[in-house]
């Protein structure tokens, strides 16, 4: 079987949530690699969603929002989703994270196609990178010595503190 | 009061009053060239002379500076007074044989007119002093004075050179009986228009002909007294009193539950497209500008006329300056092409002139629209199909000769066309006033790309806004031609008087909510939200949302460090559970 990887979308519900609900109702053919999650605005993309995500087997994730700088529905969300963006990549980077995972994109209600070139392009990108490999199943549980045990700190780790 | 007689008629007026102003009131007329009655009178022409009965005989006066006195007896019309009339006028007339003014009172007093002295040659000025008194008393600059003696003496500013102190207020212009002071370009057509107001552009001007509430209103940047305290006249001839130099603005705070904003359009500037000689070439003007000049109280009194006061016999109208165009705005302004077909009906009914219309389409989609231009193609208007490439004043050949010409390319015909034209008018693009995007981030508003603000829905709630009772009305929300934005402004109307006849507000369910104990107040979130929906509480030490401004978005949520903002109905639990559920 080959590989087929999963991307995780967190799309606002006014502009690229409703671009995937026209790509829908247009009949336009995409990848079913994506699983979308509504959120009201791109400005609620909390980095730890992204982080979660990976974490729970995602290969790639999408933030989708509406075009800047007038169009969000909330005045400036999509802004604070722009901000937002390239610190979680840099964070992802340190993590070993390929930073391609992670795409950030501008779709309106009236562009079902983009979503639809979008998520097309990312499928290829995340073929030709591979599984990421963070699933839980994949990952061995680490020992206790290499976890912080915060109940009992070890002297050094006191230090730090 | 003082009882005269004039004319034989009694004639009762306050102490001190001018037989000038006494015969006015009894509806009297003496003829005059330098009275006016800004200023104290000044008996310069002593044309308006006037016979007084004394007990030792008859008198002659100037009527204008003498003071009324019980029981005078004054005759305006007997020979002895128009003889003396009719000397005055035959010395000013042998120095200014051309004043029309001049001519008309000798034709009145029955004497022959001299002969026309070619203009070249003409003294107009009759060195009544108007101009001189005028800008030393009321306006108080003293730019201009008298030079020299006897057949010498003229009005002139110091040493003949263009004078330092003189604020071309046009007050010296205004005065002169004769026309014998200028302000070049004054009575041409290119006036600059800032605000599009349709009437002379004064500094005591009611702004428009419509103005709700109708009053004047003084422009202290072009005002006079505001320059050099000076003037006064509106306040001078305001009988009620209503002119008030102290008064200023002032900022008024009222509570109100919705608002209409409907603040409205500007028009581009074309020259910034300089291919179209805006600014450069004085026939090149705008709609706004030709509207002005047909307006029958406008500055040509409704006359079509070029910049050397001549009727055009081309006139060509530009559509599309600015709009349809990807170097400034792809969008159609809408109304254009209609104006356009009226301004061609209005110079084919004021002049005999060639009118061409250069057009990419033509949008006639309103009622009764397209009526309106099938009966302009039978009216001789000349529609060309294309965007012209250029108006220029250069010339190829001997019919281009002193005229402007469009070149354009016929999209119908498929060839270039050079089109010699005495007249241009631009219909310039509707755009979003510069201050737009400031204005609407009071609101909360949003605008689109083009600085038009955004309504909630383009199709299903036009007049809505994101933020809860705030409606848009008219142009500010998009190019619209009148009936539209009277539609709108009625609905816009009608949405604002249902939510104030309900009483109360639907508040959005998905609302964010801070959790007191888990607050570190730090207010990133107060910066954050857009509605300005949180504000940090002293007394308890944590931020607070009010609910009624809250619109749900969840970026403070996503913000919170300590994660004490739940988004409702968005929680993070809720969206980590969907991200586990949809990753399985």
């Amino acid at each position: 079987m080959s590989y087929e990887p999963k991307i995780l979308g967190f799309l606002c519900n006014w502009c690229a949530y409703t671009g995937a609900d026209l790509a829908g109702t247009a009949r336009m053919k995409y990848p079913s690699n994506i699983r979308i999650i509504r959120v009201m605005c791109s400005g609620r993309i909390d980095p730890t969603f992204v982080l979660k995500a990976f974490e729970e087997g995602a290969d790639g994730v999408l933030m989708a929002g509406c075009h800047p700088p007038s169009d969000c529905h909330y005045q400036n969300g999509n802004f604070k989703a722009m901000r937002r963006y390239p610190l979680l990549k840099k964070l992802l980077s340190q993590l070993g994270i390929e930073e391609d995972r992670l795409r950030l994109e501008w779709i309106s209600a009236a562009e079902g196609d983009k979503l639809v070139r979008v998520v097309n392009e990312m499928v290829d990108r995340l073929k030709e990178l591979g599984p990421l490999g963070l699933s839980k199943s994949n990952v061995e549980p680490l020992e206790e010595s290499e976890t912080l045990n915060i109940d009992n700190p070890t002297e050094e780790e006191n230090y730090v503190k | 009061m003082v009882s005269l007689e004039i004319n034989g008629k009694t004639v009762e007026v306050e102490e001190g009053t001018t037989i000038y102003k006494a015969a006015e009131s009894a509806g009297i007329e003496i003829p005059t060239l330098c009275y006016t009655p800004i200023m104290e009178p000044y008996a310069a022409c002593r044309i308006c002379q006037v016979e007084i009965e004394r007990d030792w005989g008859k008198e002659l006066v100037t009527s204008c500076n003498t003071v009324c006195q019980e029981g005078m007896k004054i005759i305006t019309d007997s020979e002895k007074v128009l003889n003396a009339r009719r000397v005055i006028l035959s010395l000013l007339l042998e120095r200014c044989p051309n004043v029309e003014i001049l001519r008309e009172m000798a034709i009145k007093l029955g004497m022959e007119l001299p002969e026309m002295v070619p203009e070249e040659e003409a003294e107009t000025c009759i060195l009544c002093g108007l101009c001189v008194r005028v800008c030393a008393e009321v306006v108080g600059v003293e730019a201009i004075s008298f030079a020299g003696r006897g057949a010498e003496r003229e009005v002139s500013p110091p040493f003949d050179e263009e004078s330092e102190a003189c604020i071309t207020c046009g007050a010296c212009f205004s005065v002169c009986p004769t026309g014998t002071v200028k302000m070049e370009d004054a009575f041409g057509r290119k006036v600059p228009i800032d605000e599009l107001t349709v009437g002379p552009p004064k500094s005591i001007a009611i702004p428009t002909y419509q103005s709700v509430p109708n009053v004047p209103f003084i422009n202290t940047e072009t005002c006079i007294h505001f320059q050099t305290e000076g003037c006064n006249v509106c306040a001078k001839m305001c009988e009620p009193e209503a002119i008030n130099y102290e008064m200023e603005d002032e900022i008024i705070d009222i509570d109100v539950g919705t608002i209409v904003i409907s603040t409205g359009f500007q028009v581009m500037n074309p020259s910034g497209i300089t291919r179209y000689g805006y600014g450069k070439f004085p026939d090149v003007i705008t709609s706004a500008e030709f509207e002005k000049m047909t307006n029958a109280s406008g500055l040509t009194d409704g006359k079509v006329v070029t910049s050397k006061g001549e009727e055009p016999k081309d006139i060509a109208i530009i559509h599309c300056v600015g709009s349809r165009d990807v170097d400034t705005h792809a969008y159609c302004s809408r109304v254009c092409c209609m104006y356009a077909l009226k301004m061609a009906h209005l110079i084919k009914e004021k002049t005999s002139a060639e009118v061409y219309q250069f057009y990419i389409d033509m949008r006639a989609f309103g009622k009764g629209y397209e009526e309106f231009y099938s009966r302009l193609l039978s009216e001789d208007v000349r529609f060309i199909r294309g965007k012209p490439g250029e108006v220029t004043n250069i010339a190829i050949c001997a019919e281009e000769e002193g005229k402007l010409i469009v070149s354009c390319e016929d999209t119908l015909a498929g060839e270039i066309r050079r089109i010699p034209v005495d007249m241009v008018v631009l219909c310039p693009a509707i755009e979003a006033r510069d201050d737009a995007r400031e204005f609407g981030a009071m609101f909360g508003l949003g605008c689109t790309a083009d600085g038009f603000f955004l309504e909630k829905h383009p199709k299903l709630a036009p007049i809505e806004t994101a933020s809860d009772g705030i409606y848009l009305a008219g142009a500010c929300q998009g190019p619209k031609d009148i009936p539209d934005s009277v539609a709108q402004g009625g609905a816009a109307g009608a949405a604002a008087l249902s939510l104030i006849d309900r009483g109360t507000i639907e508040v959005e369910s998905a609302t964010a909510m801070v959790v007191e104990d888990w607050c570190s107040g730090c207010k990133t979130c107060n910066l954050l939200c857009p509605y300005s929906a949180i504000e940090f509480d002293e007394k308890i030490g944590a931020s607070v949302v009010n609910e009624a401004l809250c619109k749900g978005c969840g970026t403070c949520v996503a913000a919170c460090p300590s994660s004490a903002i739940i988004g409702k109905h968005f929680t993070d639990k809720q969206i980590l559970a969907e991200i586990e559920g949809a990753l399985i």
